[in-house]
């Protein structure tokens, strides 16, 4: 009988760490921000059909970024979980933070025991009753959750994103200057193109359904004010 | 609570009601062991409702009496509901089970919005309806029958359509109009007297609106405008821009209206 190799749990962990992050690292990044009337998300997406950004919930928002399947298996059972709770006891029950625990409980349990962990980042965001109550919740593949409110950025090149987005942030964007602040953080230095961004928010002056999806149009008319606005 | 997790092979797909099912809390549970017959108590009865087809799409309307036996059991209880943007139901019938079918009827149309992405189309939506009332027929048969009506704007065609259900689950479009309910009768024969193709807006308002009056002037469950409250029967429009209940106020002045007609004719 073979014995099998000995490897420390250190390096086991570190190995598929690295794995995960290099995975998530090679697909396209993705900013969340608050703005003024709630919360953005704008993703780097050629596909108009499979969507990384979707709605969860009367206010609550899903992104996620890495391998398809997985984030978008994680996002049905975030629908299915906030449907069933709502269901059970009622709509304003259903929130974010509980949600983003249970992701978080979920892709922890399967890095430490599945043999290969998720290859993704995903994205709990809730629109607050005022600004300033926006929650972001942003959940690594190793199950380990960061909550911020002013903005995040999930995958590959995530430090320089948020350093292009951090400098003159303001939470109190207009919609026009929050899809244009974060279309240009996450294209740098090649200039964004609405066909290639999925855009959405969560709008508190959107009614019960808060998500709403912006169309080629809606994001063409907001990068264009850009170049009125750098010529002024 | 944990996070539903369920594998590829037993993945509930877009069926709320299944996914329910699975977690333990079938809303169509058949209730614990009753004995046959009647219930021995009063229960209580949504009544009358109507809808109509119009130029821009349906009017729904509905009393607002709930009755337990001969006494009223609520003056204001809401029987016509939004099914989602585009689509309404109006229940008559046992409340309790119809305001749940209501409820479910509606997360289910939601959920599979957001789990498939895009809406189910409009007939998609009336079956979902009639599978409810089918998996009702049981609590039906005991005395608790509900009988919905739905509609809703096409999107996809552009009209407005309507559909009425039997308890059993059997499924009816109807071409112009429909009633149900215990003043349904008296609701239906008004419409059919006064409806033609096209009508505008306020002329479809105004024709359901006289359809619940005589309603409720046959019927004494059906509960007529109750001024001295403040309580009107309900009235929505559904139209290429959505679901849309009409002003209590333009419900009322639409009632005095009827009432202004009525008194004319006196001797």
């Amino acid at each position: 009988m073979s014995m099998p190799f000995y490897v420390a749990p250190e390096q086991f962990m570190k190995d598929k760490a690295d794995f995960a992050r290099k995975n998530i690292a090679r697909g396209r990044p993705l900013v969340a921000s608050v703005y003024a009337d709630g919360v953005l998300i704008c993703a780097e997406n050629q596909s108009k059909s499979l969507h990384k950004v979707s709605e969860i919930y009367d206010r609550i928002a899903f992104a996620g970024v890495g391998r398809y399947n997985e984030f978008d298996s994680l996002r049905r059972a975030g629908v299915q979980h906030a449907d069933i709770k709502g269901y059970q006891f009622s709509r304003e029950d259903v929130d974010a933070r509980s949600l983003a625990n249970l992701y978080a409980q979920y892709m922890g349990n399967v890095f430490t025991h599945e043999l290969k962990p998720l290859e993704v980042e995903i994205l709990v965001a809730e629109v607050g009753a005022a600004p300033g109550e926006d929650q972001l919740f942003h959940i690594l593949y190793d199950g380990s959750i960061v909550d911020e409110d002013r903005f995040t950025v999930l995958g590959g090149e995530a430090d320089a994103i948020s350093g292009r987005l951090q400098e003159g942030f303001r939470p109190d964007w207009t919609l026009e200057e929050v899809v244009r602040r974060a279309a240009r953080a996450l294209s740098g230095d090649r200039e964004p193109v609405a066909g290639d961004l999925e855009v959405a928010v969560l709008a508190r002056s959107n009614g019960r359904r808060a998500f709403r999806r912006l169309d080629d149009a809606e994001v063409a008319a907001a990068l264009e004010g850009s170049e009125e606005g750098a010529r002024r | 609570m944990s996070l539903p997790a369920f594998g590829p092979a037993d993945d509930p797909g877009p069926d709320f009601a299944e996914v329910l099912r699975r977690t333990g809390l079938d809303p169509f549970r058949p209730p614990n062991a009753s004995p046959p017959g009647p219930p021995p108590f009063e229960i209580r009865h949504g009544t009358t409702i109507a809808a109509l087809r119009y130029a821009d799409g349906v009017v729904m309307a509905g009393d607002r009496r709930a009755t337990a036996g001969s006494s009223i059991a609520h003056r204001a209880m809401e029987k016509v509901h939004p099914a989602d943007r585009h689509s309404g139901v109006a229940i008559a019938g046992a409340a309790g089970p119809a305001m749940e079918m209501v409820r479910l009827f509606q997360l289910q149309l939601e959920h599979y919005e957001k789990v498939e992405g895009q809406p189910l189309s409009l007939e998609g939506k009336a079956n979902q309806l009639s599978q409810m009332v089918r998996a009702n027929l049981g609590m039906a048969m005991q005395g608790f029958v509900v009988v919905p009506l739905f509609a809703g704007f096409d999107v996809r065609r552009g009209v407005g359509r309507i559909y009425s259900y039997d308890p059993t689950g059997g499924r009816y479009e109807e071409t112009d109009f429909a009633a149900d309910g215990s003043g349904g009768r008296d609701a239906r024969t008004t419409v059919k007297l006064g409806w033609r193709p096209d009508l505008s807006r306020a002329e479809a308002v105004e024709l359901a609106v006289q359809a619940l009056w005589n309603a409720a002037d046959e019927d004494s469950a059906t509960g007529g405008p109750d001024a001295v409250r403040g309580i009107y029967p309900s009235v929505a429009t559904i139209t290429a821009a959505g679901f849309e209940y009409l002003a209590n106020a333009e419900v009322a002045e639409r009632f005095a209206a009827v009432v202004n007609s009525e008194e004319a004719q006196q001797p």
